[in-house]
């Protein structure tokens, strides 16, 4: 049997947070070497893992098969596709990541960390399986690891409202993803919750289109779907920053990822009857929420406006079910990781330091901290879709696809770029030019190398598959061209 | 059947009741003759060493393995079903005199033990009994102790007054309990399960009685799970009862209420499968959303997972409405996984009402920080019940949703599902309550017994959510043999 690496990756964070939970109060001084370990260690996995991901063989590699309550057809089934590879890297990013910007936290640090680790478990896990049972098991690991970082370290004023909202919505969304999973199990001929066998049984068309929306819905709520989205900008902003940064980077992709994998490849049929419905929705979310963006006051809720409207392109991507149209989602779902990843990650630097995030009242920051300024501008960028980063090649491709399905669309929600350079733009010159207010002065200081680490890091990578697209796209197009298989298919 | 002599198996079939018997009349004897302490706990390490030989006799010795036998001329039905919950309650009987211990005002009192002992005794009889003469007097044996239980508390007079209510609400469903049975054995000349069945199926009662008798048992049967509406009794019970005795009434009590509403409708009701399954799925619908909304609005912790409880009872009842063994065998799972989780629960609601003097739910305020390790358990222990994984009670809410869609019940499943988000509203608000920050850092004291009572609960929240199928290939065999009607 091969080296399990899938395993090996999502356990670590759970042995590493369980070790830093029972022991963290009698050796404080080891909680953070211990999260830092491991989560460079899963950086590292999944830097393997997409390294010796063969592209040539495609499909789903590294699978691991255990069963697990056979009667019911419920088996530990992992395994990844190419798109799961660049969830995985992306996962393993943003958790190192997290670790690096929440150094400082003192309240009880043994907790905080060893919580941030299960969350990494979960979505670690739920981008490996191959098994819808455990895909849900995964999934729900997450409701309290996320609901006590936001109440217990969040934004004093608005936390208990935004963690309790949040995790309701996500609960929500999963559940109802849940009633639809029962329902593909029962209809299928195996009982089974294997994917793969699930992918492979061809459902009537009836049924298809009964319970796509309920997959598809349920799932894409986690991903911030219009009118199901205020979830994340109100959640995002009550967490503190490591968790905004997993929340908005990975979990919104965790509900993405889920509702492709469940809803789209399990049910093509349903898909291609309810995609204008979703193509609507996300258009809405597109241009919704960079509008919405564009008028807060709180930097923090720029950035969370910003997610659902980048959230809706990928959505769009899906809608298309075409090849460019995936393509670009898959590699908008990576794109936008890392780029959210760090803007969350600098709107805590400018917090901790400066303690307001009103825009108005923020200024001249270049001059003490350019490396965060350089940062956000790299990721205003890329979120502008600037050729040469990666927001470029992720958006153009959902474009093309959209257009040649639905023109309206794309020409309604190409307005959104231009939205979202003049909200990007007008907050660069707001907090980081301009003059610095007096009374930061002196006081407010330069970021940590830490943080520098964690800017550079996720920059580099948006960067190099900007200029390189050939490092990721081959990676996206396998696991494209198997959901074009089962949608031709079907 | 016939037979006047009584057998060895007959003997066999009863052992466990006649250990319990045993140990009782050592518990008396020991309380009579051994010297008055203030704080002895001896009177509760013998009931617990008793009651743990008991359970492994009965877990090695006496296991029907797949066979189905009936003992005292049919009196007695022998299967996995009874054998699993003689065991369930044995279980829950044990982890309650844990956590009755250093109670002062029950752990020197022979009395206790003894009624809890007896307790066990009749709900033993009643996850066998197959004739309802038998079933009346076991539920009787078992209501009686548990009355006085929940009174037990003579100088507390919400604990009296709660015991009376108990009292005269467990009266009054009995007595309409008994007159179904007795319509029951006026129609059909018997009083065994298979000769009622029998006459049933040879139409000696028309439809329309049936599903009077139907309305009648079930008012008895409610009121033993706390299903609405017959839970009234349930939040003043729960809420004036010992903790330890709140635990034990709403897991054992329960689980074996369920047992034997399984083994009645399907022994004696199966000619109108439609109208008691119906009828389940409206006790169900209406047990989860009472229980639910009404726990929303409680500022006692003990009052909440009372209506948490009742909720709860409307889960499981989800399964048993589906009238399928899968149904059946998602129920006893849920039942499996509640009994760790909700002792669990009242343990810790015990340890720290004990240290803070009251039961509100701010005495949990900044809990994580005063005592880390009883703060995880009960973090373990309520997560399970909202149903999250890797918790027993993820895969006991899957499996009877899977039962309701399987059963074509969607329309219940859906309620059900609507339930648990409600559920999640106040579990979490009593999480974050319990991981607040807070300055005080008095720990709390953590005796020997209650930490062995807890360490149990949390490997078997744990064991069942992780590993299913040791347990669910066992009771596959229990919910099969409690179908087969002869």
């Amino acid at each position: 049997m091969d080296f399990p690496i899938l395993s090996v990756t999502i356990f670590i964070p759970l042995i590493a947070g369980l070790i830093i939970l029972l022991f963290g109060r009698q050796k404080p001084g080891w909680i953070r070497p211990i999260a830092l370990a491991a989560s460079s260690l899963v950086l590292a996995l999944t830097l393997i893992i997409w390294a010796s991901y063969s592209i040539e063989k495609a499909g789903y590699q590294f699978t691991e098969y255990l069963p697990w309550l056979p009667q019911l057809g419920i088996s530990y089934h992992l395994g990844v596709d190419g798109i799961g590879v660049a969830m995985l890297v992306m996962t393993g990013l943003v958790v190192f990541s997290g670790v690096m910007v929440s150094w400082n936290i003192d309240n009880r640090p043994n907790e905080f960390f060893s919580y941030l680790m299960f969350l990494a478990t979960s979505v670690l896990g739920v981008f490996s399986s191959l098994d819808l049972f455990l895909l849900f098991f995964f999934l729900e690991l997450a409701v309290f690891p996320k609901y006590l970082m936001i109440v217990i370290w969040g934004y004093p004023k608005t936390r208990n409202y935004g963690g309790m909202k949040l995790t309701l919505y996500l609960f929500i969304g999963s559940v109802l993803a849940l009633i639809g999973a029962l329902a593909i199990y029962q209809a299928s001929p195996e009982k089974t919750f294997d994917l793969l066998l699930l992918e492979n049984t061809a459902f009537s068309v009836e049924m298809q289109r009964i319970w796509f929306p309920f997959v598809f819905l349920g799932f894409a709520i986690l991903g911030g779907i219009f009118p199901f989205h205020s979830w994340a900008p109100d959640g995002h902003v009550a967490a503190p920053t490591a968790i905004s940064m997993l929340l908005a980077g990975v979990e919104m992709k965790v509900g993405v990822f889920a509702a492709l994998r469940v809803g789209i490849m399990l049910l093509p049929e349903g898909a291609r009857h309810w995609a204008t419905w979703i193509m609507v929705l996300a258009t809405i979310n597109v241009v919704y929420g960079a509008f919405i963006a564009m008028i807060q006051k709180d930097f923090k809720y720029v950035i969370g406006f910003s997610s659902v409207s980048h959230m809706g392109l990928v959505l769009i991507g899906f809608a298309s079910l075409n090849y460019n149209g995936l393509l670009g989602a898959g590699l908008q779902m990576f794109s936008h990781g890392v780029m959210t990843a760090l803007f969350f990650s600098i709107v805590g630097m400018v917090y901790d330091r400066t303690h307001t995030r009103d825009i108005a009242s923020l200024g001249g920051l270049y001059k003490v901290m350019p490396w965060a300024m350089v940062g956000f501008i790299v990721g205003g960028l890329v979120s502008m879709g600037m050729p040469g980063l990666s927001g470029f090649i992720a958006e153009i491709p959902i474009y093309m696809g959209v257009w040649q399905v639905a023109p309206v669309v794309a020409i309604i929600s190409v307005i959104s770029i231009v939205v979202t350079a003049a909200y990007i733009l007008l907050v660069v010159r707001k907090v980081f030019f301009g003059e610095l207010p007096k009374e930061f002065e002196g006081k407010v200081k330069d970021i940590t190398a830490k943080d520098k680490i964690v800017i550079g890091l996720l920059s580099l990578f948006m960067i190099a598959i900007g200029l390189v697209p050939s490092l990721m796209v081959p990676l996206i197009e396998t696991g494209v061209n198997h959901i074009l298989a089962i949608l031709g298919g079907a | 059947m016939g037979s006047n002599m009584i057998t060895h198996f007959d003997l066999i079939a009863i052992l466990p009741e006649i250990f319990l018997l045993g140990l009782i009349a050592i518990v008396m004897i020991v309380d009579v003759f051994r010297k008055k302490q203030i704080n002895g706990n001896t009177i509760s390490w013998i009931t617990f060493l008793g009651l743990l030989i008991i359970i492994l006799v009965t877990l090695l010795f006496l296991s029907p393995g797949n066979t189905t036998r009936y003992a005292w001329g049919g009196m007695m039905r022998v299967d996995a079903a009874s054998f699993t919950f003689q065991l369930i309650v044995m279980i829950g009987a044990a982890i309650t005199t844990l956590f009755s211990m250093y109670h002062q005002e029950v752990n020197d009192k022979g009395e206790y033990f003894a009624m809890l002992l007896l307790s066990v005794i009749g709900m033993s009889m009643m996850a066998a009994s197959s004739n309802i003469i038998l079933l009346y007097l076991a539920i009787e044996t078992t209501a009686i102790p548990l009355y006085v239980l929940v009174g037990f508390l003579t100088n507390n007079n919400f604990s009296i007054e709660s015991g009376l209510k108990y009292f005269l609400f467990g009266a009054f469903t009995s007595a309409v309990l008994l007159y179904g049975f007795s319509l029951l054995y006026g129609f059909t000349g018997s009083t065994h399960f298979t000769e009622i069945l029998a006459a049933i199926e040879a139409g000696k009662i028309s439809t329309g009685l049936l599903v009077f008798i139907l309305l009648l048992t079930i008012v008895g049967f409610g009121a033993k799970i706390s299903g609405f509406p017959f839970h009234f009794w349930a939040p003043d019970a729960y809420q004036g009862a010992p903790t330890p005795i709140t635990g034990y009434l709403s897991t054992a009590s329960k689980a074996i209420g369920f047992v034997v509403i399984m083994r009645f409708m399907v022994s004696i009701f199966s000619p109108e499968p439609q109208s008691w399954t119906l009828l389940l799925a409206l006790m169900a619908t209406a047990s989860m959303f009472v229980g639910n909304l009404l726990a929303l609005v409680q500022k006692d912790i003990k009052r909440m997972f009372a209506y948490s409880s009742i909720a709860h009872a409307g889960y499981i009842l989800i399964g048993v409405a589906s009238g399928t063994a899968l149904g059946f065998k998602a129920s006893m799972y849920y039942l499996l996984a509640y009994l760790f989780t909700n002792l669990a629960v009242f343990g810790v609601i015990h340890i720290v009402e004990k240290s803070k003097k009251s039961s509100e739910i701010e005495s949990f305020h900044g809990l994580m920080q005063r005592s880390p390790g009883i703060a995880l358990v009960f973090l373990i222990a309520v997560l399970s019940l909202a149903g999250i994984p890797p918790f027993g009670g993820f895969v006991s809410k899957v499996l009877v949703f899977m039962a309701a869609m399987d059963a074509g019940l969607i329309w219940l499943l859906i309620i059900g599902i609507v339930n648990s988000i409600i559920a999640l509203y106040y579990y979490l608000t009593v999480l974050r309550i319990t991981f607040a920050d807070s300055e005080e850092s008095k720990s709390q004291t953590i005796y020997l017994g209650w930490k062995l009572a807890l360490s149990v609960c949390v490997i078997g929240i744990i064991l069942m959510g992780v590993i299913f199928t040791p347990w669910l290939n066992w009771l596959e065999v229990a919910s099969t043999n409690l179908m087969l009607l002869h």
